[in-house]
C-alpha cells in the first residue's frame, strides 16, 4: 500500500476509534453525569444561566425548545447583519476591508448562522478580524445549535413517556462548553505549531526571492480553523480554505482537520446508543451511513489517484493523478477522500477545487450532500438520518402488515407526514433552485466559469450545497450577484431550520405516546437487514429525485471527456 | 418568543466573551511559545524574510520553477483556476505550458514531465513542487549556473521531504528552502 493511501486508511479509522470513547463522554454531558471538566466550567456555566434568569432544571417540551432555538438564532442573524453592514468603520481591521453590499452581508450572516458557511467573498480582503471573529463565534454556535436539537430528539427515545424533552439552553451551553470549545483549543494547538498563523497582526509586506513585492494575508486563523472543522462548519479564514497553505500547511494538519470534522457527527451516533442504552441500534446507523460514505469515497480516491485522461492523452506523466485544483504536500488520494468526507458531512471546507474534480468525482460530492445523512453535520445528521429510518420504519411495517414501531413508539400518520415533508423540502430546494437558475441565464450565464454540462453542474452545485447547508462551492462561479445571495438566502434558510423543526416536532408527537413493550411481532430495528432497507431507501428517494439532473450535469460532463 | 429574548441576549454576550475573547486570547497565548509566536513560519535568505509555507513565484531559469498559478502567487488573495477538466480553453492552456516547459527545457522527454509542474494547484500558493519536478529542471539549472549535475542530483535529493513519519503522504520538495540551497551552491 502506498503512503498516500496508507494515510488516509489510518485518518479515518483514527476518527472512528476517537469517536466512540467521545461518543460516551457526549453522552455523559448530556445525562448530566459528572465529567472531567466539571471543576472549570460548572460555575462558569451557573453563571450563564443565573444572568440570563434561565431554570437549567426546567424541562421543556418540543414547541418551547423550538422557540428558543428559533429566537437565539434570530438574535445572532441580526447582530451578524449589523456587524458585517458596518465592519470597515469598526476596529479591528488592520488591512482596511471595507463594508459588505446589503446582499452579500445578508448571504453571509444567514450562511454562518445556519453551519453552512457558504463565502461568497473571499476572506483575506472582504472581512475585517472582528467580523472573522463574530463568524467564529457563530461557527461554534450553529454546530451547537443543531447538536442541541439532536439531543431533544434522543431524549424522546429515552423517557417512556413524556412530554418533556429536556431543557434546550442546557443541551446548548454545554455543546460548546464540555465538547466544542475544549476540542478546538487541542485542534488549533497542534495547527499552530504546525505553521498556521495565530496573530492580530495584519498583512506582511515582504521581497520574494525574485525580488517582487508580495503581499502575504495573515491573522488570528488557528483558532478559526479548529472550530471551522469541528463544528463540522466549513468556512475558511483564507479564500482558498484548507487549500490555503497557511490554513493547511502540513500533511499531519491535513490529518488532524480530517479527523476534527469526521469525530463530532460520528460521535453523536454512539452518543445516543448511550444515551438511550441501545448500542446496537447506534452500530446499525453506522455501519449503514458507513458503507454509504465508502460508496462514495472510495471511488473518489481512485478517479482523482488516477488523474484527467485529459492531461494524460497530452503524453505527460499523469501518475501524480489529477493536480489541477490540488496542492502537493496533500496529493490527489488525500484530496478526493477529503472532497466526500467534507460532502457526506456538512463541513463544505475544501482542500482542493471540487471544480477541477474528475466529472464523476464531481457527481459523487454532490450525491453526498443530495443525501446529507452518511454521518451529515454536527448533529443534525443525526436528524436527517431519523427522518430516513422513520421512512424505512414505515414501509417495513406496510411490508408485513403491521403498525410500523419505532423504538417502542408507534409510527402514525401525522410522523409520517411530517417525515415526508422534511425527506421531500430538500430535492424541492434543490431542484427548484436550480430550475430558475438555468430557466433565467441572463441571471447567471455571466457568473459561470466554464462552459457547457460543466456549467450546469456549478449552477447545480451551488443550490445543492446551500440546501445541504454544505458550504462548498464549484468555486469558480461568480456567485456574489444579488441573483445568487438572496436566492441562496432562501434555500439555506428553509433548507436548515426545517430538518430541525420537523424531527424536534417528530420527536415531541413520539415522545407523548405509549410505550408498546417489544414482542415477537416488533421489527428489529438494530440489525443488518433493517440497515439495509434504510439505505434502500436512502438509494430509492436520493436516486429517483436526483438522476435526471445529475445526467444534465456531471453525468453528460464524463462523457464529453476526449479521450473516453 | 418574547420569553425567550431577554435570556438570549444575556447568553449571547456570556458566550461573545467566552469564544470571542477568552478563547481567541488563550490560542494567541499559546501561539507566543510556537516558532515565530504565530506570525507565519519565516526562513531568511539574501532577499530577507520569506515565509516558508507560502508559495512564492519562480520564473528565472537559474530557479526550480513553482508551479503555474492561478491568480500568480498573490498571498493575499488566494485563488485556483476552477476549470473543468472537460473544459476546452483549459486544456489548451495545458498544452501550451507542455510546449514552453519543453522549449526551455530542450533535453527534457515529453513523457517525463510530471503533472504538477503544468497544473495550477488549490491555492495558487503551493509552496511544493514534486520530487520528479525539482529533477526535469536540472539539466536547465545546470545549463545556467555552471553546477554539475551530480551535484544538483544531490541537492534534490537532500532537499525531499519524506512523508510525514515515513508513513503518510506524498514525497514532495519545498521550493523556496530548495532555491535557498541552490543560491548556496551557486557561490
Amino acid at each position: 500500500m502506498n503512503t498516500e493511501i496508507f494515510g488516509i486508511v489510518v485518518t479515518f479509522l483514527l476518527a472512528i476509534g476517537i469517536s466512540i470513547p467521545l461518543g460516551k463522554y457526549i453522552a455523559k454531558v448530556y445525562a448530566g453525569k459528572p465529567t472531567l471538566l466539571d471543576g472549570v466550567f460548572t460555575p462558569l456555566e451557573k453563571l450563564f444561566y443565573k444572568s440570563s434568569k434561565i431554570q437549567p432544571e426546567q424541562g421543556m417540551n418540543w414547541k418551547q425548545h423550538l422557540a428558543a432555538l428559533l429566537t437565539i438564532n434570530a438574535v445572532w442573524l441580526v447582530i451578524g447583519f449589523i456587524l458585517l453592514m458596518t465592519q470597515g468603520s469598526l476596529p479591528f481591521n488592520p488591512d482596511k476591508n471595507p463594508n459588505m453590499s446589503p446582499d452579500l452581508a445578508l448571504n453571509t450572516a444567514i450562511s454562518f448562522l445556519v453551519n453552512c458557511n457558504l463565502q461568497h467573498y473571499s476572506g483575506e480582503t472582504g472581512l475585517t478580524y472582528l467580523t472573522q471573529i463574530w463568524l467564529m463565534f457563530l461557527q461554534f454556535v450553529s454546530a451547537a445549535t443543531g447538536m442541541a436539537a439532536a439531543v431533544a430528539v434522543f431524549e424522546a427515545f429515552k423517557n417512556k413517556t413524556t412530554t418533556l424533552l429536556g431543557n434546550f439552553y442546557v443541551y446548548f451551553v454545554k455543546s460548546i462548553t464540555r465538547i466544542l470549545l475544549p476540542l478546538s483549543a487541542i485542534v488549533a494547538t497542534i495547527l499552530i505549531f504546525q505553521g498556521t498563523p495565530m496573530t492580530f497582526e495584519g498583512k506582511d509586506t515582504i521581497t520574494s526571492m525574485e525580488a517582487e513585492q508580495v503581499e502575504v494575508s495573515r491573522g488570528p486563523a488557528a483558532a478559526f480553523i479548529a472550530i471551522k472543522h469541528l463544528g463540522t462548519n466549513g468556512g475558511g479564514f483564507f479564500g482558498t480554505n484548507s487549500a490555503h497553505p497557511l490554513e493547511n500547511p502540513t500533511y499531519l494538519t491535513n490529518m488532524t482537520e480530517m479527523i476534527a470534522q469526521l469525530i463530532i457527527p460520528l460521535a453523536m451516533v454512539f452518543a445516543l446508543g448511550f444515551y438511550i442504552n441501545r448500542r446496537k441500534f447506534s452500530w446499525m446507523i453506522f455501519l449503514t451511513m458507513t458503507v454509504g460514505f465508502l460508496c462514495l469515497a472510495v471511488p473518489n480516491v481512485m478517479m482523482e489517484t488516477n488523474g484527467n485522461p485529459n492531461i494524460a492523452a497530452m503524453g505527460v506523466d499523469n501518475s501524480l493523478g489529477a493536480m489541477e485544483g490540488k496542492e502537493v504536500r496533500l496529493g490527489a488520494a488525500a484530496s478526493g477522500f477529503w472532497s466526500i468526507v467534507t460532502t457526506v458531512i456538512s463541513t463544505g471546507s475544501v482542500n482542493s477545487m471540487h471544480d477541477s474534480s474528475i466529472p464523476l468525482s464531481g457527481m459523487n460530492e454532490l450525491l453526498a450532500m443530495m443525501i446529507n445523512s452518511f454521518y451529515g453535520g454536527a448533529g443534525v445528521g443525526v436528524l436527517n438520518f431519523f427522518v430516513f429510518i422513520v421512512l424505512a420504519v414505515f414501509i417495513s411495517g406496510l411490508m408485513v402488515g403491521r403498525t410500523p414501531e419505532l423504538l417502542g413508539k408507534k409510527i402514525e400518520a401525522k410522523e409520517m407526514k411530517i417525515a415526508m415533508i422534511v425527506a421531500l423540502i430538500h430535492p424541492l430546494l434543490i431542484l427548484g433552485g436550480t430550475a430558475l437558475g438555468a430557466a433565467f441565464p441572463d441571471l447567471t450565464r455571466d457568473t459561470l466559469n466554464n462552459p457547457s454540462f460543466h456549467g450546469f453542474s456549478e449552477i447545480l452545485y451551488e443550490y445543492t450545497s446551500s440546501a445541504a447547508n454544505n458550504g462548498s462551492g464549484f468555486e469558480g462561479l461568480g456567485d456574489n450577484t444579488p441573483w445568487w445571495n438572496f436566492s441562496t438566502s432562501v434555500v439555506l434558510l428553509l433548507g436548515r431550520y426545517l430538518p430541525i423543526i420537523g424531527p424536534v416536532a417528530l420527536a415531541g408527537f413520539l415522545a407523548h405516546k405509549r410505550y408498546v413493550p417489544e414482542s415477537a411481532g416488533t421489527l428489529a430495528t438494530d440489525t443488518t437487514t433493517f440497515g439495509t432497507i434504510v439505505l434502500t431507501v436512502i438509494l430509492i428517494v436520493a436516486a429517483l429525485a436526483f438522476f435526471p439532473v445529475l445526467t444534465l450535469g456531471p453525468i453528460a460532463d464524463y462523457f464529453t471527456t476526449i479521450s473516453l | 418568543m418574547k420569553t425567550n429574548l431577554i435570556p438570549s441576549i444575556i447568553l449571547t454576550t456570556g458566550l461573545v466573551v467566552l469564544l470571542c475573547v477568552a478563547y481567541p486570547l488563550m490560542m494567541w497565548g499559546i501561539a507566543k511559545f510556537s516558532p515565530n509566536q504565530g506570525e507565519g513560519f519565516i526562513v531568511e535568505a539574501a532577499n530577507g524574510k520569506n515565509y516558508v509555507n507560502v508559495g512564492q513565484s519562480f520564473t528565472q531559469d537559474d530557479y526550480f520553477w513553482s508551479r503555474p498559478s492561478a491568480v500568480d502567487y498573490n498571498a493575499a488573495g488566494s485563488g485556483g483556476s476552477n476549470k473543468a477538466t472537460t473544459n476546452a480553453e483549459y486544456l489548451d492552456e495545458v498544452e501550451q505550458r507542455i510546449a514552453d516547459f519543453l522549449v526551455k527545457n530542450p533535453t527534457v522527454d515529453k513523457h517525463d514531465i510530471p503533472v504538477d509542474i503544468i497544473t495550477a494547484s488549490g491555492s495558487g500558493l503551493d509552496p511544493h513542487i514534486s520530487v520528479d519536478a525539482a529533477r526535469v529542471q536540472i539539466a536547465r539549472i545546470a545549463e545556467h549556473t555552471g553546477i554539475p549535475l551530480a551535484q544538483l542530483e544531490q541537492l534534490v535529493e537532500q532537499q525531499t521531504q519524506q512523508p510525514l513519519w515515513g508513513l503518510f503522504g506524498p514525497e514532495k520538495i519545498k521550493v523556496i528552502e530548495l532555491n535557498i540551497a541552490l543560491d548556496a551552491l551557486k557561490k
